[in-house]
């Protein structure tokens, strides 16, 4: 094995070289992001070889203008808040669901199908169920708003965040923004929308788009291949994490998303309005949105002064750069929700940025 | 939160399945993995199975979690 991670050491000592400038590669994954810290891979890199976080922890991207929603009806007596944990430390304008958990209408589930029996165990109030995440977790959603209108459990919506990767990255590429070579793609979602999903990021753009699991080899190998292929000067679609991830992906999820949702233009923190980027309950299950049910919609939010979550998202500023990191802004009381989530740059940053020191 | 987690499938009935994982059980669903099958191992992402996976890569990857969950319950430091 460690001659395995010599030879993408090499490869990527090589790419450096050859190029002679400083290299960009962005990991989009919040999951990557803490397993490079925890494994201290930045510090094994030549130093002109950066990782840039993404724009790749659902939670970090959920607009405030989303969570303040969130809050409102979590106020109403009539309500049940659905949850996955990560989201409730998330601060909108003036609280978060954390502060609110005094009152007991929050409930935090690790399933979709949890806040489906939390509507049935509750006839007398309406769930909302605050439905985050990537295409990963986008299937769990509609399967459950499926069997909702199957099941006749007209107590239950959702209040979608869901949002999608790759209209994400050709978002940050489309802005001009020439600081990325090349990206390393995200594992799970991967299983889902296939790596083939990619493609049109290398066709259209130009960049390497390289698929890798979590652990340590894997993303140094990945890193290795984009390497390999900016020294070459080619741009090429890869997975190397084939143990789980095919070209096509899981099929049967992605029929499930596309019978419940469509893409929708969409609100991300700190990228701002991005076209087609989230997931919007189609016609026949709008009974089931929470937005359509309670006659809201969703505006975005200003962001607190000083915050630079949306710079450090796109890969612009390192975590450190922002005047807030560190001072006003820490895990114990998080600004954005970069610092807010365990899988956010700033929050890894400020666990272990003594650790990241290059070379 | 995009991370799945290996799990064995122990029970399974329909596409309502237990799985078994880092000596705990928990309740699953097989809806997006027709093909699941008792005894498989499988990636359950949210309470969803979403992929087959084999036991070499499943063992590395409890290990893996196993290790991120132990890092991040680490006390907070102020970086230096």
């Amino acid at each position: 094995m460690l001659d395995r991670i010599q030879k993408a050491q090499n490869l990527c000592g090589a790419a450096c070289k050859q190029l002679g400038r400083q290299i960009n590669i962005m990991e989009v994954c919040g999951t990557h992001t803490v397993s490079i810290f925890r494994n201290g891979i930045r510090s094994t890199l030549p130093k002109e070889l950066k990782l840039l976080s993404g724009p790749g922890c659902p939670v970090c991207v959920t607009d405030q203008g989303y969570i303040d929603i969130v809050l409102q009806l979590a106020d109403r007596d009539d309500c049940l808040i659905a949850t996955y944990g990560d989201m409730i430390r998330v601060p909108g304008k003036n609280s978060s669901l954390e502060r609110k958990q005094a009152k007991t209408n929050i409930k935090v589930i690790l399933s979709s199908e949890d806040a489906l029996q939390l509507a049935k165990d509750n006839p007398e109030k309406t769930v909302v169920f605050v439905a985050v995440g990537f295409e990963t977790t986008a299937p769990a959603t509609a399967v459950v708003v499926k069997e909702a209108a199957e099941q006749a459990v007209d107590n239950f919506c959702i209040l979608s965040g869901h949002k999608l990767v790759v209209p994400a990255m050709r978002a940050l590429l489309s802005a001009k923004n020439d600081k990325i070579d090349a990206f390393l793609c995200p594992g799970h979602v991967s299983v889902i929308i296939g790596y083939g999903a990619f493609a049109e990021i290398v066709e259209d753009f130009g960049r390497p788009c390289v698929v890798a699991g979590f652990e340590p080899l894997q993303i140094m190998e990945g890193l290795g291949e984009i390497c390999r292929q900016l020294a070459a000067g080619k741009a090429e679609l890869k997975s190397i994490y084939d143990a789980v991830v095919t070209e096509k992906g899981n099929t049967a999820a992605q029929e499930i998303i596309a019978e419940c949702f469509e893409a929708a233009d969409g609100y991300w923190r700190g990228l701002g309005k991005i076209e087609k980027s989230t997931l919007k309950l189609k016609d026949k299950y709008s009974r089931f949105d929470a937005l359509t049910r309670f006659n809201m919609s969703e505006t975005p939010s200003e962001e607190k002064t000083g915050c630079r979550c949306g710079e450090v998202l796109c890969g612009l500023i390192e975590p450190p750069e922002c005047g807030l990191f560190g001072q006003n802004c820490t895990p114990q009381e998080p600004i954005g929700p970069c610092m807010v989530s365990s899988e956010g740059a700033c929050a890894a940053w400020f666990k272990y940025g003594g650790i990241s020191i290059s070379g | 939160m995009c991370l799945a987690i290996p799990a064995r499938i122990v029970e399974l009935e329909g596409d309502k399945a237990v799985v078994d994982a880092m000596g705990n059980r928990w309740k699953a669903k097989t809806t997006l993995l027709p093909q699941a099958k008792l005894g498989d191992l499988v990636l359950i992402h949210a309470g969803f199975a979403i992929s087959l996976v084999d036991e070499e890569e499943a063992k590395e990857t409890w290990r893996l979690i196993a290790e991120i969950n132990e890092f991040q319950n680490t006390p907070n430091k102020i970086s230096g």
